[in-house]
């Protein structure tokens, strides 16, 4: 594979695709040219994207950069103005594919609903049964939440509650998952518990991940691959070759972080220096 | 020194607060406290009447409304009335209201339907809808047909106007979410709008079951031969005061019944909020 963008190319680093997994059940995502358009605002700029089967890719930027924009064409929530991508082998249409499944910043959960009939949601077009119910009760149990099945989502706690939107992506065992900043709400001790826990899932899983986040050390604590988007455009691709479970506050990940944040930051430098 | 002492303990013993006080604070109002007020006018008012201070032109004694409660049920007079009010009641409301549940869920979900028909709801929203009695009274005579109209209308618009609300009020968060999981627009319509319209609803509901009764009332003093309001007419014309007094309180009671069925409904529907829910509750 060809992580590198030739626009990248400042940004040039070894190939490191031997490192990642073998093959799993994840399935390839293909970008080509997408442009998408609001009125006159151009937010992405014919973006070329190629991410592997199984793999995680973690997209960073400012606010406003065409992260999300770019993640909601992904999962099929928004469709793109110029160019095509492909999801696996067919060519993916605009709209909602059982193969994909996202996640929001907010739970999104149904409050009229117990815990366990929100997973169930996971299971599109499938009516409540005795199977569903079992399927939604396991996926439960793997994000530890078995004993709050019959509770309403009202009760529960904010990383509760995205632990149980995190079960209901993935109870249908998707072949990608798309991560909207899942965890900018939560606090800084249940973040990291949910990024233990993301990790987990995807390792177990093998579904081909890709996580728009604003924090660039939850990017590199979870990802293969970080991608950094810049007016639309892909200003950064660079590869995370550090074994798992990473080592929060390791120096390998604080050289990678420092690098990205200086080209996240390269626009302020302009900025006057202040003399105390 | 010992001044100063006294001084201070004096002070405590001023801020603490008497016994009987907090007792009083303390004191949970039991169950049966709501009803001590009422007694006591009701007492009162036999009292009143008793001493021959109160005309039963004017007003008859409780006692006096009992016995035209008792005489009105022994003749069946009273069961065969409420029994008629009750049905033009239901049927008005089952009319106007489902009429008007179904316009506020076609307007709220498809923009042609709400162009074609809002603007024209809105307009005939501003007539007080008794201000059409004359009129009706042409059209339909003193039959069933203008009741059943006027009630209809009348619980036609609050139910209509909160259904819209609802089913425009539903988090589109949760819309984008069903769909990007694949519901249908059937699926969406039951796991999602609705249930989220449904407080809204039920805001609609009790509101139209006020206007019913009040509906139902003028409709009956008006223009009618049986029922509630009508059994009341009758008794003016012949100075009955007790059976006018009753007729009041049954009007009184019905609403209060109506009243709590809709908080009972609105507890079994929406036990997932949280305004609704006890400590702990589970589906």
């Amino acid at each position: 594979m060809n992580a590198v963008q030739p626009h990248a190319a400042k940004a040039a680093i070894p190939d490191f695709s031997g490192l990642f997994r073998e093959p799993s059940r994840g399935v390839p995502i293909h970008a080509h040219k997408l442009g998408r358009r609001f009125g006159a605002l151009q937010v992405l700029h014919a973006l070329d994207l190629h991410v592997p089967a199984g793999q995680f890719l973690a997209i960073v930027g400012r606010s406003g950069c065409g992260k999300s924009t770019l993640l909601r064409i992904l999962a099929g929530l928004d469709h793109p103005t110029s160019g095509d991508y492909r999801l696996g082998e067919e060519a993916a249409a605009h709209g909602p594919r059982a193969e994909a499944r996202i996640m929001f910043q907010e739970p999104r959960l149904l409050p009229w609903a117990s815990v366990l009939a929100n997973v169930e949601v996971g299971l599109s077009g499938v009516t409540s049964t005795a199977d569903s119910r079992r399927r939604a009760l396991e996926t439960l149990a793997a994000v530890g939440l078995e004993d709050r099945a019959a509770h309403w989502p009202s009760v529960l706690s904010g990383g509760q509650k995205q632990r149980v939107a995190l079960a209901r992506a993935l109870v249908s065992r998707p072949r990608f998952l798309a991560l909207d900043e899942p965890l900018g709400a939560l606090d800084a001790l249940t973040r990291i518990e949910m990024q233990g826990l993301i990790e987990k899932v995807w390792q177990e899983s093998g579904f081909t991940a890709v996580l728009v986040t604003h924090d660039v050390s939850e990017a590199l604590a979870l990802a293969d691959r970080v991608v950094m988007i810049e007016d639309g455009r892909i200003a950064l691709d660079m590869a995370v070759p550090l074994p798992r479970p990473r080592r929060r506050g390791s120096v390998d990940l604080a050289l990678l972080e420092e690098r990205i944040l200086a080209q996240l930051l390269q626009r302020d430098k302009v900025q006057p220096e202040y003399v105390i | 020194m010992t001044n100063i002492a006294d001084a201070f303990i004096l002070k405590s013993d001023a801020r603490a607060t008497p016994v009987w006080l907090s007792r009083l604070k303390s004191a949970r109002p039991g169950r049966l406290s709501a009803w001590l007020v009422p007694a006591l006018i009701l007492a009162a008012w036999q009292a009143t009447a008793s001493l021959g201070w109160l005309s039963v032109n004017v007003l008859p004694s409780p006692a006096g409304v009992v016995r035209a409660f008792w005489k009105l049920t022994l003749s069946g007079e009273l069961a065969a009335n409420i029994g008629v009010s009750f049905v033009r009641a239901a049927l008005g409301f089952a009319i106007g209201g489902g009429i008007g549940f179904a316009l506020g869920l076609a307007n709220g979900l498809s923009r042609i339907s709400e162009t074609l028909t809002d603007s024209t709801l809105q307009m005939v929203r501003n007539i007080p809808h008794l201000a059409l009695i004359p009129l009706v009274i042409l059209w339909f005579g003193i039959d069933e047909g203008a009741k059943l109209f006027l009630v209809a209308l009348g619980v036609f618009f609050p139910v209509y106007l909160n259904t819209l609300h609802g089913v425009r009020n539903v988090d589109p968060q949760l819309i984008e979410m069903g769909s990007s999981y694949g519901m249908t627009r059937g699926d969406l319509f039951r796991r999602v709008i609705l249930p989220g319209a449904l407080p809204s609803i039920f805001v609609g509901l009790r509101f139209a079951l006020g206007v019913m009764w009040l509906t139902l009332i003028v409709a009956e003093t008006i223009a009618a031969q049986s029922g509630l309001g009508y059994m009341a007419m009758q008794a003016r014309e012949f100075m009955q005061t007790d059976i006018v007094v009753l007729a009041i309180i049954i009007y009184a009671l019905l609403g209060k019944a109506a009243d709590a069925a809709a908080r009972l409904l609105e507890r079994r529907f929406l036990q997932w909020n949280p305004a609704y829910q006890a400590q702990g509750a589970r589906p």
